[in-house]
């Protein structure tokens, strides 16, 4: 496994992730599509509702583990993204809401939380996620808000790294990719980042290959990124606005 | 997916971020504004040991459309020179592909800024230096589309300068003869008239023939339009009539009705300032008067006081 492929969605993604929106996906009439809209679905928001389960509504890990299933194949399942209201607020606010609903619904029926519902179950990383959740439950909605945002984000990143990695592996960027393993991600898990001209020795390329190569690295990472980030938005609209918050320039 | 996911996303946000320019002639210091189609930075160039300006690409728009539309912007700016019009000193692709191109760093406040801060005789005198810039790029076959008081920046010493040339139009190549407004212009599918991402534009100070984005019906009569809403914003609600015939002349919807250049529109402005008639207004009398008055106040009550003194040396030798 690559080093920091997601652990946590075993099949791989139905990739290519281009064109079109979240909702256009999971309303599409082939059967693929639709899949490959799940599939991001789950990848993206897994992670942000089965933490939300955990700080606000206090689950214990395994009800917790059960509910973020359920719920995944719920939205696929029934008709709730139809009633998703771009004018209300953003697709990751209006889940966070669906999700708060069928929670406390759950508990004002005094009902248990049912266990397993006959959902697919999709092979999820709730260890990892787990560990990371060190500090126990979480108060106020907008702390809530940006830690679910934030664990979206972390997992937005996380597959469109998959995803560029999957289109340098054409036999033709393996290069391309090792520097930029190197030099851009390098430095996120403590490394020094090289010079361009150390690179180049490293590496044995003329200096302007370094330039060159890095060039389409990046170019086609912030490709794959935006590809992604479509992919998990309910409508263009909405995508422009997260790829500014994201990477405009006063982006959070 | 760990803590590491974070730390991940992270870096490769902040990656994705700041320019990074090939070479090391250019270090970027600080972000200094943004628009809808590039940010611009404060940054170091180190062979000519000064700062300077670097516009990009927004990171989070599709380059393609945006890098031909920077470049083009480049371009016109390297073509008008004029001190009016922010020099250009260099162009060049990020190491992410994103065009970007190097400028005169101005620093001072924008004309809106300005503006606030100041009386509007002074304010309406800027304008006429927004005026001239214009002109000299009319005559070299360029149409702004895009004037407004954000896209004008004041220096220190007052110099104007105008910026923001995206969505200049090329009426004609250099040495292709002027321009006659209202004959349609040299090459009127432009590239940029179909850019995706943005109407081209701001409301407001948008000519009706180009908020009907016909990009082939818009000349230099369209910023004409513009600047008469540069001038309406800066005059005030309390503008004087003469003034406000000024703005609905500029504004005037058929544009065979408006100012024929910027230089009779401008002409009008001086005139105002000077206290002289304006030729988009017919004033009454009493107006005419007054006007007169605030013109020659000093010889009027010159005159006046000398008229009162002989008189009242009359009535006193007459007692
Ligand atoms: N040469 C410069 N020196 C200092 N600041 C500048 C310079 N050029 C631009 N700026 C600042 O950056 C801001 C954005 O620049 P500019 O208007 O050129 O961008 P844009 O994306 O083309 O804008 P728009 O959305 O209006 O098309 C300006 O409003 C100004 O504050
Ligand atoms: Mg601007």
């Amino acid at each position: 496994m690559q080093p920091d492929a997601p652990p946590y969605v075993t099949s791989p993604v139905g990739f290519p992730l281009t064109g079109q929106t979240l909702l256009q996906r999971l309303a599409a009439a082939d059967a693929g599509e639709r899949a490959r809209g799940h599939e991001v679905l789950a990848r993206l928001y897994w992670r942000p509702v089965y933490t939300h389960l955990r700080l606000k509504w206090r689950l214990a890990p395994p009800d917790a583990e059960d509910l973020t299933q359920e719920f995944l194949a719920g939205l696929c399942a029934d008709d709730t993204l139809r009633t998703f209201d771009p004018a209300r607020g953003r697709f990751r606010t209006f889940l966070r809401g669906c999700l708060d609903h069928q929670v406390a619904n759950a508990r004002r029926a005094g009902q248990r939380l049912k266990r397993g519902g006959g959902a697919t179950h999709l092979s999820l990383d709730f260890a990892g996620a787990e560990r990371d959740l060190a500090g126990g439950a979480v108060d106020g909605e907008a702390v809530l808000e940006a830690r679910f945002r934030a664990e979206w984000v972390a997992a937005l990143f996380a597959t469109a790294l998959e995803e560029f990695r999957h289109r340098a592996a054409d036999g033709r960027h393996a290069v391309h990719l090792a520097l930029f393993e190197r030099y851009d991600l390098g430095p996120a898990s403590g490394a020094e980042r090289p010079t361009y001209a150390e690179l180049a020795r490293e590496f044995a390329l003329p200096a302007t290959q370094v330039t060159n190569f890095l060039a389409w690295a990046r170019r086609e990472f912030r490709r794959a990124l935006l590809d992604t980030l479509r992919a998990g938005c309910a409508s263009e609209e909405e995508f422009r606005a997260e790829a500014r918050e994201l990477l405009g320039t006063d982006a959070p | 997916m760990s803590a590491r996911s974070h730390a991940v996303a992270a870096h490769l946000r902040e990656v994705l971020r700041v320019p990074e320019v090939p070479g090391d002639r250019y270090q970027i210091r600080e972000r200094v504004g943004e628009g809808g189609m590039g940010v611009v930075y404060r940054a170091f160039d180190r062979l000519l040991g000064r700062e300077v300006a670097l516009k990009v690409v927004r990171p989070d728009v599709d380059p393609e459309a945006f890098t031909h539309r920077l470049r083009r912007e480049a371009e016109i700016l390297a073509r008008l020179e004029h001190p009016g019009i922010v020099p250009v000193h260099d162009a060049g692709v990020l190491a992410d592909g994103r065009a970007f191109y190097v400028m005169k760093l101005v620093r001072g406040g924008r004309l809106d800024e300005v503006a606030a801060g100041q009386g509007r005789a002074a304010t309406l005198r800027l304008l006429l230096r927004v005026c001239d810039a214009v002109a000299s790029a009319h005559a070299q076959g360029i149409v702004h589309r895009d004037l407004k008081p954000a896209n004008v920046m004041i220096g220190p010493f007052g110099e104007v300068l105008v910026l923001d040339w995206g969505i200049a139009r090329i009426l004609r190549e250099p040495g292709e003869g002027p321009a006659v407004p209202g004959t349609p212009p040299a090459n009127p599918a432009q590239p940029d008239d179909t850019a995706p991402g943005a109407a081209l534009g701001t409301p407001g100070f948008m000519a009706p023939e180009q908020g009907r984005g016909d990009g082939s019906q818009v000349d230099t009569r369209a910023d004409i339009f513009a600047l008469g809403e540069v001038l309406r914003t800066l005059a005030g609600p309390d503008a004087p009539p003469a003034l406000r015939a000024i703005v609905a002349r500029a504004k005037a919807g058929d544009p065979a009705a408006r100012y024929p250049t910027v230089e009779a529109f401008a002409a009008d402005v001086a005139a105002f300032l000077d206290g002289l008639p304006v030729a988009a207004y017919r004033e009454p009398v009493s107006e005419r008067l007054a006007r007169l008055y605030g013109r020659y106040q000093t010889p009027i009550l010159l005159v006046v006081a000398y008229l009162v003194m002989r008189l009242l040396f009359l009535a006193l030798r007459g007692l």
